[in-house]
């Protein structure tokens, strides 16, 4: 079991890396939005420093949205996905190894450069730490969710309208609870209670998102 | 013994009867060679073969057991190899084998691997990206995960597409030693392909009956 999760989500960073373009997408989108919003708001460090947390998360939310599309759809179209389902593994497993390889390449750079851009926007330092934290556990949730999604839109025409449709009201709970850890932080309220939320969405979503998506993929390769 | 059988099989993709009342049975060292036109059904007779699809009639066995109901040991037994060549641009031809040698629980990935690459005569690609392969060398490599993720039963579907002389007979070698090691093969094909002792199944044979004639009978 751990042979097979290595061996496929040792593949897909391998891919990822050498087309490298996943990884990219997600970040410039990401950078270049929220250097976006001083221009439009206006560069007052009080209102920025008021909004930051906001901007962070609906940005990085939708840039993870971004790269959902392809997590299945390259090895649905040149028919790796069937030697997949046939592979003395459970397709659950695959649908996990996928999501763990996609979030190493699309979410765990967000979480590195989140607190970055957090400086850019004067994000009262008080609230680093847990931006940090609640990206960390946010972003696994939104993978596995957004797997979900990406298997259900495989194969039709316009998958990508649909996965936002589909996608986005699932992932508002993540970006509510995200948002109000790093508030509650900066005001000294104590984050911990929406953090401890924020991981058991990411459970719930851990528990979840394989068996639907496997199923959702069985559907596909009919 | 292994024994695969379907009993009078029937097939609808999107809402049409591709085929119906097909009933075959392979042994061990047993070979089915699937001809007819265009459209006849083959593709879709090779996915209901893997589980791909549900038979809209009509039972598909294992040894005696129902096959449809546990999907999961059903695939661990089967090769399928459609028409897509299931092969990443980027990767050479080394990493493509290997990761499905590694994937299937191969004792020793790069001994499996070196192995199935000779067989299809791709050693000294081995380094190459899959990009730069002409599309009959894809197909070797294609073909050679059938040596790399070994399995009882093989489901071909045009396995010769684009091979050349030398790499047709390679395929007819491979396919008569995994015979003679018990396995089972079913292959869809146009062209001359030797398979020694095979049972034919015409799937024009199957075709459902034209309208007309229900109306006639009925």
């Amino acid at each position: 079991m751990i042979r097979a999760l290595r061996a496929i989500a040792g593949r897909d960073l391998r891919l990822a890396l050498r087309l490298g373009s996943e990884t990219m997408t997600v970040l410039v989108f990401f950078v270049l939005t929220v250097i976006l919003f001083p221009f439009g708001v206006g560069p007052a460090p009080e209102t920025l420093a008021k909004i930051a947390p906001g901007i962070l998360w609906v940005t990085a939310l939708l840039a993870s949205m971004l790269s959902l599309e392809r997590l299945f759809a390259g090895d649905y179209e040149d028919g790796s996905l069937e030697w997949l389902s046939l592979a003395p593994v459970p397709l659950e497993l695959v649908v996990l190894s996928k999501a763990l390889a996609h979030w190493l390449t699309t979410g765990l750079p967000l979480v590195v450069m989140a607190p970055v851009l957090g400086v850019l926007l004067h994000l009262d330092p008080a609230g680093t730490l847990t931006m940090i934290a609640a990206m960390a556990l946010g972003t696994p949730a939104l993978t596995l969710i957004g797997a979900i999604g990406a298997a259900l839109t495989l194969g039709a025409r316009r998958g990508g309208v649909l996965l936002s449709l589909l996608v986005l009201p699932l992932y508002i709970p993540v970006l509510i609870f995200g948002v109000s850890a790093v508030d509650a932080a900066i005001f000294g309220l104590g984050a911990g209670p929406r953090l401890l939320i924020l991981g058991g969405l990411a459970l719930f979503a851990l528990a979840l998102a394989p068996f639907a998506a496997a199923a959702a993929l069985r559907q596909a390769i009919e | 013994m292994a024994e695969f059988a379907g009993d009078a099989l029937a097939c609808i993709r999107a809402e049409r009867l591709v085929f119906q009342g097909l009933s075959f049975t392979l042994a061990a060292g047993g070979a089915l060679r699937l001809t007819g036109p265009n459209g006849s059904g083959k593709s879709s007779l090779l996915r209901v073969m893997a589980g791909f699809i549900r038979p809209a009639a009509g039972s598909l066995t294992w040894d005696g057991a129902d096959v449809t109901k546990d999907r999961e040991a059903h695939g661990a037994r089967l090769a399928f190899i459609g028409h897509l060549d299931a092969a990443k641009p980027v990767l050479t031809v080394d990493e493509s084998v290997r990761f499905w040698a590694r994937l299937y629980g191969a004792e020793d990935p790069a001994a499996t691997t070196e192995k199935a690459l000779e067989a299809f005569d791709l050693l000294r690609l081995a380094d190459f990206p899959v990009r730069l392969l002409s599309s009959g060398q894809r197909r070797r490599l294609a073909l050679a995960r059938l040596l790399a993720a070994p399995a009882k039963l093989w489901l071909l579907d045009e396995p010769t597409t684009g091979l050349d002389a030398a790499s047709v007979a390679r395929l007819e070698t491979v396919i008569a030693r995994h015979r003679e090691a018990g396995g089972l093969v079913v292959l869809a094909t146009h062209t001359d392909i030797a398979l020694p002792e095979a049972e034919t199944l015409a799937l024009e044979d199957f075709a459902p009956e034209p309208a007309f004639a229900d109306e006639e009978t009925a």
